[in-house]
């Protein structure tokens, strides 16, 4: 997570930046943000006052034209930096990212077996469907699906996780991404994307901003603030008029200047958000890639900030990944020592995390200690499909483990019975939601050992905060609805799916979705592709397959469940940053029609100076004022634009009351004091 | 403010709220169709006979479009129809004092003010209307305009109702339905009343009497004859109130003692300015499936009139500071009313004068029983600045409600970015098409008014009609585009209107808002009938708490004083600070 962050003025981006805030002042540039438009259009009329000004002819004394538009200038450019700054911060980890995408030599192969011949190709010549060998300490030169071989591969260029991680052909490990190395061993490789359209190159343009489209939300408040733009040009272009007849009903005075005007209009319209608006959404990508998630379209993103239902996989999300032995229940006559010991024996050579968990456990309440089974000459059965029981052999004994059922095949055939001590005890660990392992010895029945999920620390108090925040979490599980129902108690989610099939996945989001709601998955395997591409915001495990990628609309390259909840908060918080400075950019006008209307008319109607409330020394004093407050502001706010509001999980009721009060008031109060500091800094450098 | 004036105002307030409920759960039952406690029986053959005379297909739905075409074909050919009425009406009968033809600009604006339920009126009643022109023309409008706008209303809320529907109902038997069950009964009993109270109902001809006290002329001839002038005046009386019309018989409107003869009439006449608008809201409320909403849409709209209404009064009631410089007692006592009473009828005094004054122009009425341009600064700033609120504090019945809620969404949209939710309003999502026709609507009106009054103060025939020079003389004109521009009809008198100019720029600007905003309003209506329901939960943004309905107040309040701000500055505000300096 921290990989990625750079510092929010890094002096390179700065720099490059700066430059950038210039390049950007080409028109056809700037009228794609109307807001700021105006302001463009603003500066150039200023700007040509201020030089009929100098000939002589000035509506006002050039210095002070010089000032607004100097400051308009200023205005146009701090918002053409907010954008600058977030691209640059973008193009940094594009750049990064780029130079793993070097152009390497790839041995295409002429049929799909290792053995094959092989074309030494530059990977820039690749195209889909080519197959290619890939052997340890070599880069793979493009995205593609393994399909022979398993290798340890480096992907750290990708998700900044340098432990190797397991590729290999079937499953849902096949997945590569171009310019990750292979470590060890070799890769057959059928390659998926053409150069050009890989993972990486789709990952380069995305940071880089360069094919950003709007999102929806953000389209949608463009267009408002264009209509407010609008109706402030009407309030402002009328006063012209209004002022004459002022002038000529009053006897006093001169016709409003259209310097003090276009001064007037640039403060009122929503710069401030209008030039950030394209700031946030970038640093909202951006916050999503800091978070090691790729979001195929900035939409994805915001989507993720609507999502009502997040369908969460139990195993790495809820629970640790792996049930743990927890307790020992012996049959009647066997001692719980004896239990142990045998559960231990069966276990020493069994390296999964439940077999390892057992014998921990015996060691913990026996202090058995672990021995080596070699040196008891101890020959290790291993788990299979068909006998669903593991356990050793030693010196005549005959240790197994395993399912209920099958330990009871295994003990009658032996001769023995099952006892019913036992199978009661088996039932009341199912019914609380453990897995229930029968340990045997010969046609013995010894016990029986509770597996039990573990749930996560804290994640009961996260899912309580998401059901505040409206959003229901609904447990997917492959497990037995007995088994699924105690878990999902204890975690506290709101729903669960047991026994889920991809069908089963996919029917539920269908189902939620006709009720209205968004709903939120994670998934990795290929029978997961249908329910990703079903669901409205979709995260692919960027371990999982190509087909989970390919129909997925966010990436998670940590490869971690959890994330989902991480890529909501992303997209709420983009949603917010831009409702709060919306609402503070428009409550900054109170402030500012006290400041200018008094001073616009102060030859006319003296009176108004009466709605001076900040006192400003000066009419000009209070124009330059405003308007330099006004372009200030958006350098100010530049941190917050990118590093987004910060986020709390509340209920919606409370979020508004807080962010009214914060944005809402102090928009309103806030550039009372700005405008005023301002106005005694004119005066102190005797500026106006 | 004097306990008999809070009296005053609290039982307004408590009877217009008390009746929002039922009515509005009647006009609720109406709409949907449900049976109407007899009167369906009653009135339905009618009912049936008018689709059948007119060839509606009542079963048949409309999208939002086939409405809106409607709705447009209705008010054009009824537009055309009030053009040539007035045109023709020395030729038609009912027209005892033989009143010629109204010239075209002035037939032109006021066809144009009563098919958009403005009723602005350049003319003067009396004497310039015959009987028919009156009754058959703009009486009928009265009814028309109104029920248009609440079928409009209508229909939005169907869109909000709805889901995956592609129809919002059908304009013609929403209009009938209206006509039927709601205005007619409603004008039928209030007219009944106020005859009660000694209003005139009439086809004779104008009565000549002997003066009870003879006079005399300015050229000094004893006068001792007076001309009542008489008419079907109760019939139209009421829909003006009720309807939200606000077009008098009588040139001075309801300080006329034939059109408001008592204070129990003057209670009737200004309850019925608010009643249908207020109890619309609890009609949205039921027809959405939660009252709630209507409430908070109540509560939204009351708890901007009460604090301008106290504004309008006190500043009223506070009166003149240069009379009190002259020594003169402005007190209220015992035998004055004290404040300024200039333009005021003694009979109503200023609470009811400012309490009239204050609903008329938050409702689209416009009527007065009093003359707004000779209040206190700040008393005509009130009416002038709820006027600003693009008619949607109450406003026209329908329009000011689907004004307001086109308001709602914006406040929504808003609302949804800052808990990072796509905003939905009862569970239809805010999306882009949504907020461009809302800013369409949000943005027609201040274009118009602004626009129109800039160019009015800088052109000598806008100018000529000026009685007063100076930032008064400004208000003057701001007022009257507001008032045309919001389709409220409010005069503030001392502006000659009936000249070419402001006929014609007012008769487009009345045109231009009232269907630049409904066409809009409809696109919207059929954009939300064809959404799914969002379900609401825990981050769904309550839109009936009252921490919505001030975030509600916040924008309508936000945007109509950001926009209007520069133009009350030089208008009413600068009157007040140069009284409060003692100037001109």
């Amino acid at each position: 997570m921290s990989r990625r962050q750079t510092s929010l003025f890094d002096p390179q981006i700065v720099r490059r930046a700066i430059k950038d805030s210039f390049r950007k002042l080409d028109p056809r540039l700037m009228l794609r943000n109307p807001v700021m438009f105006v302001v463009y259009v603003g500066s150039f009329l200023t700007t040509g006052l201020f030089i009929e000004a100098l000939a002589g002819k000035g509506e006002a004394p050039a210095g002070f034209i010089l000032g607004v538009s100097v400051w308009l200038w200023f205005t146009v450019l701090f918002a053409n930096f907010a954008e600058a700054i977030a691209e640059g911060r973008g193009k940094a980890q594009a750049a990064a990212l780029r130079k793993t995408r070097k152009t390497t030599i790839a041995k295409r192969l002429a049929a799909p077996r290792r053995d094959a011949n092989f074309l030494q190709v530059a990977s820039t010549e690749l195209r889909k469907g080519d197959v290619v060998l890939v052997e340890a300490g070599f880069m793979i030169p493009g995205d593609g699906e393994v399909i022979d071989g398993v290798a340890s591969v480096n992907e750290a260029a990708v998700t900044g996780e340098s432990a190797p991680v397991i590729r290999e052909s079937g499953g849902d490990r096949s997945s590569v991404t171009g310019g990750t190395q292979v470590l060890s061993d070799w890769l057959v490789i059928r390659i998926t994307a053409n150069p050009g359209e890989t993972f990486l190159d789709r990952m380069i343009s995305l940071v880089e901003g360069a094919r950003r489209q709007k999102t929806p939300n953000e389209i949608a408040l463009s267009i408002l603030l264009a209509g407010l733009t609008l109706v402030f040009l009407m309030a402002t272009v009328t006063l012209l008029p209004f002022s004459i007849y002022s002038v000529k009903a009053a006897g006093a005075g001169v016709p409003v200047t259209v310097t003090v005007l276009t001064a007037l209009l640039v403060c009122l319209i929503p710069t401030t958000i209008g030039g950030l608006l394209s700031a946030i959404g970038i640093a909202g990508m951006d916050r999503m890639i800091q978070a090691n998630v790729i979001a195929t379209s900035g939409r994805a993103v915001e989507a993720a900030g609507d999502v009502d239902v997040l369908l969460l996989d139990k195993t790495g999300t809820i629970t640790l990944g792996n049930r743990q032995a927890t307790e020992f229940f012996p049959a009647a006559g066997v001692s719980e020592t004896d239990l142990a010991d045998a559960a231990q024996l069966s276990s020493l050579a069994d390296e999964t995390p439940e077999g390892r968990s057992i014998v921990v456990l015996a060691k913990e309440r026996f202090r058995l200690r672990e021995r080596d089974v070699h040196a008891l000459g101890a020959r290790f059965v291993p788990f299979t499909a068909q006998t669903r029981m593991s356990g050793v052999d030693l010196a005549g004994r005959q240790i197994r483990k395993g399912a209920a059922d099958a330990v009871e095949t295994f003990v009658v055939g032996q001769g023995g019975g099952f006892p019913a001590d036992v199978r009661s005890r088996v039932e009341g660990i199912a019914t609380s939601g453990g897995t229930p392992l029968v340990v045997a010895e010969g046609p013995r029945v010894l016990g029986v050992i509770h597996l039990k999920d573990v749930v996560k620390g804290g994640i009961r108090e996260r899912f309580a905060e998401l059901r505040e925040m409206g959003i229901k979490t609904v447990m997917i599980t492959g497990d037995n609805p007995l088994t699924a129902a105690a878990i999902a108690a204890e975690a506290g989610v709101d729903d669960f799916l047991a026994q889920a099939t991809p069908e089963a996945k996919l029917k539920l989001i269908r189902e939620y979705q006709s009720g209205g709601r968004l709903v939120a998955m994670t998934g990795d395997g290929t029978n997961d592709a249908p329910a990703l591409a079903q669901a409205d915001v979709a995260v692919a495990m960027n371990s999982g397959t190509q087909a989970a990628k390919e129909a997925a609309n966010l990436v998670d390259l940590d490869s971690n469940p959890t994330k989902l909840i991480e890529t909501v908060e992303i997209g709420k918080q983009l949603l917010i940053t831009r409702g709060t400075l919306t609402t503070f950019s428009i409550a900054n006008d109170v402030a500012k029609y006290f400041a200018i209307i008094p001073a616009a008319f102060a030859t006319t109607y003296p009176v108004l100076n009466r709605l001076n409330l900040m006192h400003l020394a000066s009419p000009r004093s209070a124009i330059l004022s405003a308007v330099i407050f006004n372009a200030l502001i958006i350098i100010v706010l530049i941190p917050l634009a990118l590093k987004g509001v910060k986020f709390r999980r509340h209920t919606a009721s409370r979020l508004l009351r807080d962010n009214l009060l914060i944005y809402g008031l102090g928009g309103v109060i806030v550039p009372f004091f700005g405008i005023k500091l301002i106005d005694l800094l004119l005066q102190a450098l005797r500026l106006v | 403010m004097t306990a008999n004036a809070l009296l005053q105002i609290i039982l307004y307030f408590v009877v217009l709220l008390a009746l929002a409920k039922p009515l509005g759960a009647w006009m609720a039952r109406v709409y949907e169709g449900k049976s109407l406690f007899g009167l369906d029986r009653i009135l339905g053959p009618v009912e049936r006979l008018t689709y059948r005379l007119c060839g509606v297909r009542a079963g048949e739905e409309m999208d939002w479009k086939g409405y809106a075409f409607a709705l447009l074909l209705f008010s054009v050919v009824s537009l055309i129809v009030l053009y040539l009425q007035q045109r023709v009406q020395q030729w038609l009968p009912l027209n005892p004092q033989q009143l010629g033809a109204v010239t075209p600009d002035s037939s032109f604006n006021t066809a144009a003010s009563f098919t958009t339920n403005t009723n602005w009126q350049g003319y003067g009643g009396e004497s310039t209307m015959s009987y028919l022109t009156q009754m058959a023309g703009l009486a009928v409008h009265n009814f028309g305009s109104a029920a248009a706008g609440m079928a409009v209303l209508v229909a939005f809320i169907r869109g909000l109702a709805r889901r995956n529907a592609k129809t919002i109902g059908n304009f013609w038997v929403d209009l009938t339905r209206t006509h039927l069950y709601i205005l007619l009964p409603l004008a039928l009993v209030l007219a009944l009343v106020l005859v009660s109270q000694g209003m005139v109902q009439t086809f004779s001809s104008y009565k000549t009497v002997p003066l009870v006290e003879a006079t005399h002329d300015a050229g000094g001839k004893p006068v001792t004859e007076q001309v009542l002038a008489v008419g079907p005046v109760a019939s139209q009386i009421a829909i003006k109130q009720l309807g939200t019309n606000g077009g008098g018989y009588y040139n001075v409107n309801s300080a006329h003692p034939f059109e408001n003869p008592t204070p129990l009439s003057n209670f009737f006449e200004v309850l019925s300015i608010l009643l249908i608008p207020a109890a619309l809201c609890y009609t949205f409320g039921r027809m959405v499936g939660d009252t709630r909403q209507g409430w908070a849409v109540l509560a939204a709209m009351t708890l901007i009139l009460l604090p301008l209404l106290a504004l309008c009064y006190s500043a009223e009631q506070r009166g003149n500071p240069a009379l009190d410089r002259l020594g003169v007692d402005q007190q209220s006592s015992a035998s004055q009313p004290g404040g300024n009473m200039e333009g005021k009828e003694v009979r109503y005094g200023i609470t009811n004068s400012t309490l009239w004054a204050a609903t008329t122009t938050a409702a689209s009425n416009g009527s007065v029983n009093s003359m707004h341009d000779s209040y206190t600064p700040l008393g005509g700033l009130v009416p002038l600045f709820l006027m600003q609120f693009s008619e949607t504090i109450f406003g026209g019945v329908g329009s000011g409600l689907y004004g307001m809620l086109i308001f709602v969404i914006v406040a929504v949209f808003i609302a949804g970015l800052m808990v990072g939710r796509t905003p939905e309003y009862l569970g239809k999502k805010i999306e882009s098409y949504e907020i461009k026709m809302a800013s369409l609507v949000v943005l027609i009106m201040p274009l118009i008014v602004l626009l129109f009054t800039a160019i009015a103060v800088v052109v000598p025939p806008g100018l000529k009609g000026l009685a007063n020079p100076g930032a008064h003389g400004f208000s003057e004109i701001l007022y009257a585009f507001t008032s045309m521009g919001n389709n409220n009809g409010s005069a503030f008198a001392g502006l000659s209107a009936n000249t070419p100019f402001y006929n014609v720029t007012g008769g487009i600007a009345m045109l231009f808002s009232r269907f630049w905003l409904a066409i809009p309003t409809l696109a919207i209506a059929g954009s939300l009938a064809k959404k799914k329901l969002v379900p609401a939960g825990p981050g769904t943004l309550p839109t009936h708490a009252p921490l919505f309905v001030v975030l509600l107040i916040g924008t309508v309040v936000l945007v109509g004083a950001l926009t209007f701000f520069p133009a009350l500055a030089l208008g009413p505000i600068v009157e007040h600070l140069q009284m409060l300096a003692g100037g001109n």
